[in-house]
């Protein structure tokens, strides 16, 4: 009875009647009767009586409240609506969200909620504004998963965070947005830039610095000096860390001087970040000292590589970011060898190893085991400078076996590897490498492609299912390539797999009911890339 | 069928399909269907059918077809084994045709559609003859106007009885009542079931509840005390009522009712359908507003309990068709009558009013109706607002707000409704009584499609 709680509602034969008859009720009327009722046999009649006339009375006679204070309206979203077909497309992908049905076998439909978030990448890309009504079906679904989180505050807008305020539920959408979803200042407004750096929360203040590093790397720089000495450790790392965006020649006064910074781990990273600038005088200094440990030994017949790694860690070395103590379980030396190998910049090698090329240089033999040693450490340093050459060269050719690549490199490495390469090349490269080692080892690799993934990869990888199926291997064995295949590969490559959705005859050698499960996994492959063309089509439609 | 030759209209929208779900695994299971890949030789009619073979674990396809154009709402056929209604299969068909344009072309129907389809329009053209050649024979009507007087001398004896329970427990007090707990009221509730007044069995049950529903129970122990009171004497001297209120008291007992008024032809806008669940039945309410008649009706849907209702009509469609009120003075309730013209969307939304009219109309609703819990009335430009922990809608332009009900409050669709209006006012069409509004349905406030929120 909210509404009669308010002073504005009359209650013409006062409340003081009904408060009576209330107390009547309880007691009975056997104890208390109430005024204008006859004590007796009939009393409980007439009490029902009039509090059936009350009870109405009251009901028909209430009144609006006042209203409570109102909220104040969220910010304009300008972006432009969905178009409708769009839009559905969302209200489906959202019903399939986890826990509003059952799990099970996954069958030949597509998994809709693993295509959301290639949906959202391509509203956001369009720029669409997301459907107001559509709001806490997303938000419920970034909080259950945290990858989908950047994408989905993203497309929500800021709508979004005007909710999350109002429910407890989404406050992760506050936490994820910088400034706790108050708009960063922009470039037009150093005072408000400079009264949140210095009056503004971590988090904040982080946010602040990567959106001012990110349009005016010379402008956050300054930005941080101007503070630089008054941060706490931690603070100082994390603020560091964001200058790795847009590192430049000009950032290397500053990151020079926090290599005599009191926190082991601030002195650290500036001198990762300095051996990330070629140019650097720390650069220079790590050249000369690796240079001096590796040499080309010309008294043998053929050249071969010497290492003579280096006898001690001396203070300039220490304080240049090498780190003195070896992990249990790694000599000393080596340990300091790869360090200044890993910060040496790579040109320096073509010079100091006779003007041979990166290729060259991997291919030469090198003595006494210190090649694997040599070679993780180029690896490393070809990652850390995205040098595309030296990795060409590690990598080698996708055809060599695991481990028997000139850099003797791990997936992992060869993942880290490809990452420096451009979109084109490393679909290439991991398509020549699935069709000589087929997939069972290639997951990794595929992970770091540009999806869709280019035309000679799509096609690498179908046949290599292909030839899986043919083989009689265990179908579940692959479901994390198919998972991915159906994410990744181009809605174009649907023609291809028309053919691959029969059921095949079981062979003698193959797992019983491999076949129907392929057949079936080939089928949510192409239900899926078909849904995949029809998404992207949907954003273009009128 | 007088559909015949109708163009099919706009197709419906993925949430109004999906409202069609008789529970969420099933929405999921359909939106998994509504994509081209299982599905082959898909096709839709100007007539509203639409019909497609879909590929599942057999060997052969399930064959799915659904007739759109139904005068009770969708109608739906497969050939697959489940007994979810409907199935995941006319879901997700239903999904594709509301979706990708050319996934359903139109077309020639197959035989195996065609023939349902037939078939089901021939019964319900034969039953609709039957209706009309007069009523269905039903035996003697002598003996029928015996069953009826026996079945009220049962009801008198049963309200009898049942103010004689009433009467006891305000002597003694309430205050007892919250001891006795569930067990008096059971056994009550089924004396009233033995007297075959299924209203009075609905009522005393849900006493049962109130004295364990927190604090404040005594008041709404006695309102509902008292409203019980009334409709007992209401059926007791039902011969003194005049004819309308005693119509709606006989409807509040209990007794079935024919609707039979005259027909109305409109164009009646589907402005919300939910459901209520007990452990026997699954009830659906679906509120229509006549765009030129501006009246609005209720028409009800029972389900086994699990099962959806049959009757669906997506929100935001208008259909064309007559209905027919059910008898009761202030009783909004009809029955679906013929439909000239499959359901289409439209840009209609219905003239909100605000919130001190709204409030005012419950009032006077109670005078036809005292034993109303809520009417429906659509609230023009009003902002959700959080009012400790419960919400209002404010008038924009005014002073005054609405309470929330209690359960609106804890229902998701308060969220979709608040994330509608980012503060800014909305149309809303929902049922405001004595506890609060509890909102089904709202616009905003510049173009776009009505939004459920139950």
């Amino acid at each position: 009875m909210l509404m009669t709680s308010t002073p504005a509602s009359p209650q013409p034969s006062g409340g003081g009647h009904w408060e009576e008859l209330v107390t009547a009720a309880l007691l009975g009327t056997a104890r208390r009767a109430p005024s204008g009722v006859a004590a007796g046999r009939d009393a409980p009649t007439a009490l029902l009586d009039a509090a059936a006339v009350e009870t109405v009375r009251r009901r028909a006679g209430m009144r609006p409240g006042r209203a409570a204070a109102r909220l104040e309206p969220a910010a304009e979203d300008p972006r432009p609506a969905l178009p409708p077909t769009a839009a559905r497309r969302l209200t489906m992908l959202l019903a399939d969200r986890p826990g509003t049905g059952s799990g099970g076998r996954r069958g030949t439909a597509p998994d809709l909620m693993e295509l959301l978030p290639q949906w959202l990448a391509t509203a956001n890309r369009h720029g669409y504004a997301a459907p107001p009504q559509a709001l806490p079906a997303l938000l419920d679904a970034a909080r259950g998963r945290t990858d989908l989180r950047p994408a989905v505050l993203a497309f929500a807008g800021p709508r979004a965070l005007w909710l999350a305020r109002l429910n407890a539920d989404w406050r992760f959408a506050l936490r994820s947005a910088p400034g706790g979803g108050a708009a960063l200042p922009g470039p037009g407004e150093p005072e408000r830039i400079r009264r949140l750096w210095e009056e503004g929360l971590f988090a904040e203040r982080v946010a602040l610095l990567s959106a001012v590093r990110a349009r005016d790397a010379a402008g956050a720089r300054d930005l941080l000096a101007t503070t630089w000495a008054s941060e706490r450790a931690e603070d100082r790392l994390m603020f560091l860390d964001s200058l790795r965006t847009g590192l430049c020649g000009a950032d290397e006064p500053f990151l020079e001087q926090a290599l005599a910074d009191r926190s082991r781990n601030v002195r650290a990273t500036a001198a990762e970040l300095l051996s990330a600038l070629p140019a650097s005088a720390l650069a220079g200094r790590m050249a000369q000292r690796a240079g001096s440990c590796v040499a080309i030994d010309h008294t043998r017949n053929t050249p071969a590589i010497v290492v003579e790694a280096p006898h001690e860690c001396d203070a300039g070395m220490e304080r240049d970011g090498v780190v003195p103590k070896a992990p249990t379980g790694r000599g000393e030396r080596s340990w300091w060898l790869g360090q200044l190998v890993e910060a040496a910049p790579l040109g320096t090698w073509s010079r100091r190893l006779g003007g041979r090329t990166p290729e060259e240089i991997v291919a030469l033999p090198v003595a006494d085991d210190w090649r694997d040693e040599l070679h993780a450490a180029w690896c490393r340093a070809a990652v850390r400078q995205r040098d595309p050459s030296w990795s060409r060269a590690l990598l080698g050719t996708p055809a060599a076996p695991e481990a028997g690549g000139p850099g003797a490199v791990s997936l992992a490495e060869r993942a880290k590897l490809l990452g420096t390469l451009e979109a084109t090349e490393r679909a290439g490269w991991v398509a020549g490498f699935i069709a000589v080692h087929g997939l069972s080892e290639a997951f990794q690799l595929l992970g770091v492609c540009t999806v869709p993934w280019a035309d000679p990869l799509g096609r690498a990888v179908v046949d290599a299912l292909n030839i899986a199926r043919d083989a009689g291997s265990y179908p579940w064995s692959f479901s994390g390539v198919m998972g991915l295949a159906e994410r990744c590969l181009d809605p174009a490559e649907a023609v291809r797999l028309e053919a691959l959705t029969a059921v095949p005859d079981e062979s003698e050698d193959a797992a019983p009911g491999a076949g129907s499960y392929w057949a079936e996994s080939f089928q949510r492959l192409l239900t899926t890339l078909r849904l995949r063309a029809t998404m992207q089509s949907e954003f273009t439609a009128p | 069928m007088t559909q015949q030759g109708v163009r099919q209209g706009v197709r419906w929208t993925a949430d109004q399909v999906l409202a069609l779900a008789p529970d969420t695994a099933s929405r999921k299971a359909g939106s998994k269907l509504g994509v081209a890949g299982p599905w082959s030789e898909a096709g839709s009619s100007d007539e509203g059918t639409v019909w497609g073979l879909c590929k599942g674990s057999g060997s052969k396809p399930y064959r799915t077809v659904i007739d759109t154009a139904d005068s009770t709402g969708p109608a739906y056929k497969c050939s697959c084994p489940s007994r979810k209604f409907p199935c995941k299969h006319a879901l997700g068909l239903l999904l594709l045709w509301a979706g990708e344009d050319g996934a359903v072309p139109r077309g020639e129907a197959p035989d195996w559609a065609r023939e349902w389809i037939e078939g089901r329009r021939k019964r319900a053209d034969d039953k609709r003859a039957a209706d009309a050649s007069g009523s269905p024979p039903s035996g003697d009507p002598e003996a029928a106007r015996r069953r009826a007087e026996r079945r009220a001398e049962w009801i008198t004896a049963g309200a009898a009885e049942l103010e004689q329970r009433l009467t006891d427990l305000l002597r003694g007090g309430l205050a007892s009542a919250e001891q006795a707990g569930y067990g008096l009221w059971e056994e009550t509730a089924a004396r009233m079931v033995d007297a075959q007044a299924p209203g009075l069995a609905a009522r005393v049950r849900e006493l049962g509840a109130i004295p364990s529903s927190g604090p404040g129970w005594p008041v709404r122990l006695l309102e509902e005390c008292a409203l019980l009171h009334l409709l007992d004497q209401g059926w007791l001297r039902r011969e003194r009522l005049p004819d309308g209120l005693a119509a709606t008291v006989r409807s509040r007992i209990g007794l079935p009712g024919a609707a039979d008024g005259p027909p109305v032809r409109d164009r009646w806008l589907v402005l919300a359908q939910y459901d209520t669940a007990d452990s026997r039945l699954t009830t659906r309410r679906i509120w229509l507003h006549g765009t030129g008649s501006g009246r609005t009706a209720l028409l009800l849907s029972y389900g086994a309990a699990g099962r959806a209702p049959e009757l669906a009509l997506p929100v935001g469609l208008t259909l064309d068709a007559e209905v027919s009120a059910y008898p009761g003075a202030g009783q909004l309730r009809v029955a679906l009558g013929e439909r000239f013209a499959p359901a289409e969307p439209t840009e209609f939304r219905p003239p909100g009013v605000d919130v001190a009219r709204a409030v005012a109309q419950y009032g006077v609703a109670l005078r036809d109706d005292p034993w109303l819990e809520s009417r429906p009335v659509t609230l023009g430009r009003v902002v959700p607002v959080p009012d400790g922990d419960g919400w209002q809608l404010a008038d924009a332009d005014g002073e005054l707000a609405l309470p929330l009900t209690p359960s609106a409050r804890s229902r998701s669709g308060l969220w979709r409704l608040v994330a509608l209006s980012g503060g800014a006012p909305v149309t809303v069409f929902g049922e405001c009584g004595h506890l609060g509004f509890s909102p089904l349905t709202a616009w905003p406030e510049g173009p776009g499609e009505a939004v459920t929120l139950c």
